[in-house]
This record gives structure tokens, C-alpha cells and sequence, in this order.
């Protein structure tokens, strides 16, 4: 049986570099859900589906950052779903937001692919990606769990 | 919150970051005066964001008061975080941990002269 302690060699939590892109998704999940949760408690009214969709942005980044901090099958699995909703997420409401305003009446994390946050909402998904291709599993590995 | 300390607290941030991403990129840890350097951007934060806080008092408060403050706890808390995780990974990346949370103070503060700015009034 495997030691409980051990870490997957594949938690981002273990190297230097996975600590970095861990510090800038947790920004993130804190800044997206930080803003929902004014949004939503403040003006909720004023444009629901925009404040939703920050929510679930914000959900997104959180569940990113756990699922890459802590590696292993059930990580990657976590990480690799979040990561792909994230790019889907940016690229969908960055195309609906740039060719109708109207249905977006109130900016959010993806709106124009993130224009709003120096675009970094657009690339994180592609490093986060990245990251999971890098560590896929490779024959001969031992099995993390 | 638009004097000449705000500008000068974003300069020393970005001043800093080109230092922290250069040393990372010479694969050099955090030494002790780029922690002292990160300390000393705090002080500078903090001054700032006492003028701001004091700023609040004299009438002209923002309209979104909530996200003010939320902004401020966040801005005073930042570096001081970044750099406790920089003294916890002593290798290249912890000066990268330096130089991307020393990328996003110019962020914050610019964002605190946007909601002072919009005054509730």
C-alpha cells in the first residue's frame, strides 16, 4: 500500500514553477469569486446572468487551482475539466461579448477575453493545459492515486 | 488616492518586478535584500493606503464602499504573502512568486484610483 503522506509526483503544490502558476490561478479564483460575491449580493438585479456566469468563473478557477495543487489521478482528472470550461468559458463569452453587447450588460472575468485583466483570463487555461500535457502520465510510472 | 505617492508606489512596484524576473531568470533564489525590497514595498503600500483610509473621512467616499475596502485588505495583504511564500520556495521560482506579485500591485492601486474616483456623490 502506498504511503498516505506521499504527494503525486505530478501536484503542482511540489515543484517551484507549479507553486507559481498555483499563486496566479488563486488570484484568480479569489479575484473572480471575490467580485461575484459583491455583484451578487449588491446588485443582483441589475444583470443576473453576468453576475452568474462570475460565479461560476470564479467556481472554475477555485476547482482549477485544487485540482493542480494536488495532482495524481483525481487531480488531473479535476484540473484537465476545469482547465477546458475555462478556455471554452473565455473563448465563448469573449466572442458573445465582442460581437453583442446586449446580452452582457455587465462586465465579467472572460468578457472580451479578458480584456479587463490584461488578457491573462485568455492564456491561464493554455498554461494550465500546458501543464497537465507535461505531466501526463508516462509508461512505467508508478500509479498515483 | 491620484497623488504623486500612488504613482510612485506603482513605479517601485514595476522597478522591483523587472529585478525579481531578472534575477529568476538568472536562476538566482531570494536573497535577504529582495526580501528586504518586498518589505520596504509594503511600508510604501501601507503609507498609501493610509492616506486612503484617512481619505474616506472627509466626504468624498466612493460608491462602492465594499469593493473599496475589499481592495484595500487585499493591496495591504499581497506582498507580504508573496514574499512569505518567496522565503518558503528558495529557488528561482521564488523570486518569480516576487516579480508576479510585484506585476499585479500596479494592477490593485490602479484599480483603488478607479472606485475612489467614482465618488458616490
Amino acid at each position: 500500500m502506498p504511503e498516505a503522506s506521499t504527494r503525486p509526483r505530478d501536484a503542482a503544490l511540489g515543484s517551484g514553477l507549479g507553486r507559481v502558476l498555483l499563486l496566479v490561478y488563486g488570484v484568480f479564483a479569489l479575484s473572480a469569486s471575490a467580485r461575484a460575491l459583491v455583484q451578487i449580493t449588491t446588485k443582483f438585479g441589475e444583470a443576473p446572468l453576468a453576475y452568474l456566469l462570475s460565479a461560476f468563473a470564479g467556481l472554475v478557477y477555485l476547482s482549477a487551482t485544487v485540482g493542480l495543487a494536488i495532482g495524481g489521478v483525481r487531480g488531473r482528472l479535476i484540473a484537465l475539466v476545469s482547465c477546458s470550461i475555462e478556455l471554452l468559458g473565455v473563448l465563448v463569452v469573449g466572442i458573445l461579448t465582442t460581437a453583442d453587447a446586449g446580452d452582457f450588460p455587465d462586465d465579467t472575468v472572460w468578457s472580451h477575453f479578458g480584456s479587463g485583466y490584461g488578457y491573462v483570463p485568455l492564456v491561464l487555461p493554455f498554461i494550465g493545459l500546458w501543464w497537465i500535457w507535461r505531466h501526463r502520465p508516462q509508461p512505467g510510472d508508478p500509479v498515483s492515486v | 488616492m491620484n497623488g504623486p505617492l500612488s504613482v510612485a508606489t506603482i513605479i517601485a512596484a514595476l522597478v522591483l518586478a523587472a529585478w525579481y524576473l531578472l534575477r529568476s531568470a538568472l536562476n538566482r533564489a531570494p536573497s535577504r535584500y529582495d526580501l528586504l525590497g518586498a518589505a520596504a514595498l509594503t511600508a510604501l503600500v501601507s503609507v498609501l493606503l493610509i492616506t486612503a483610509v484617512f481619505g474616506l473621512f472627509d466626504g468624498s467616499r466612493p460608491s462602492d464602499t465594499v469593493t473599496f475596502i475589499g481592495y484595500l485588505i487585499t493591496t495591504i495583504a499581497f506582498t507580504p504573502v508573496a514574499a512569505y511564500l518567496a522565503r518558503l520556495e528558495p529557488t528561482r521560482w521564488g523570486s518569480l512568486i516576487l516579480g508576479v506579485a510585484c506585476l499585479v500591485i500596479p494592477v490593485l492601486v490602479l484599480r483603488l484610483q478607479q472606485i475612489a474616483s467614482v465618488t458616490g456623490a
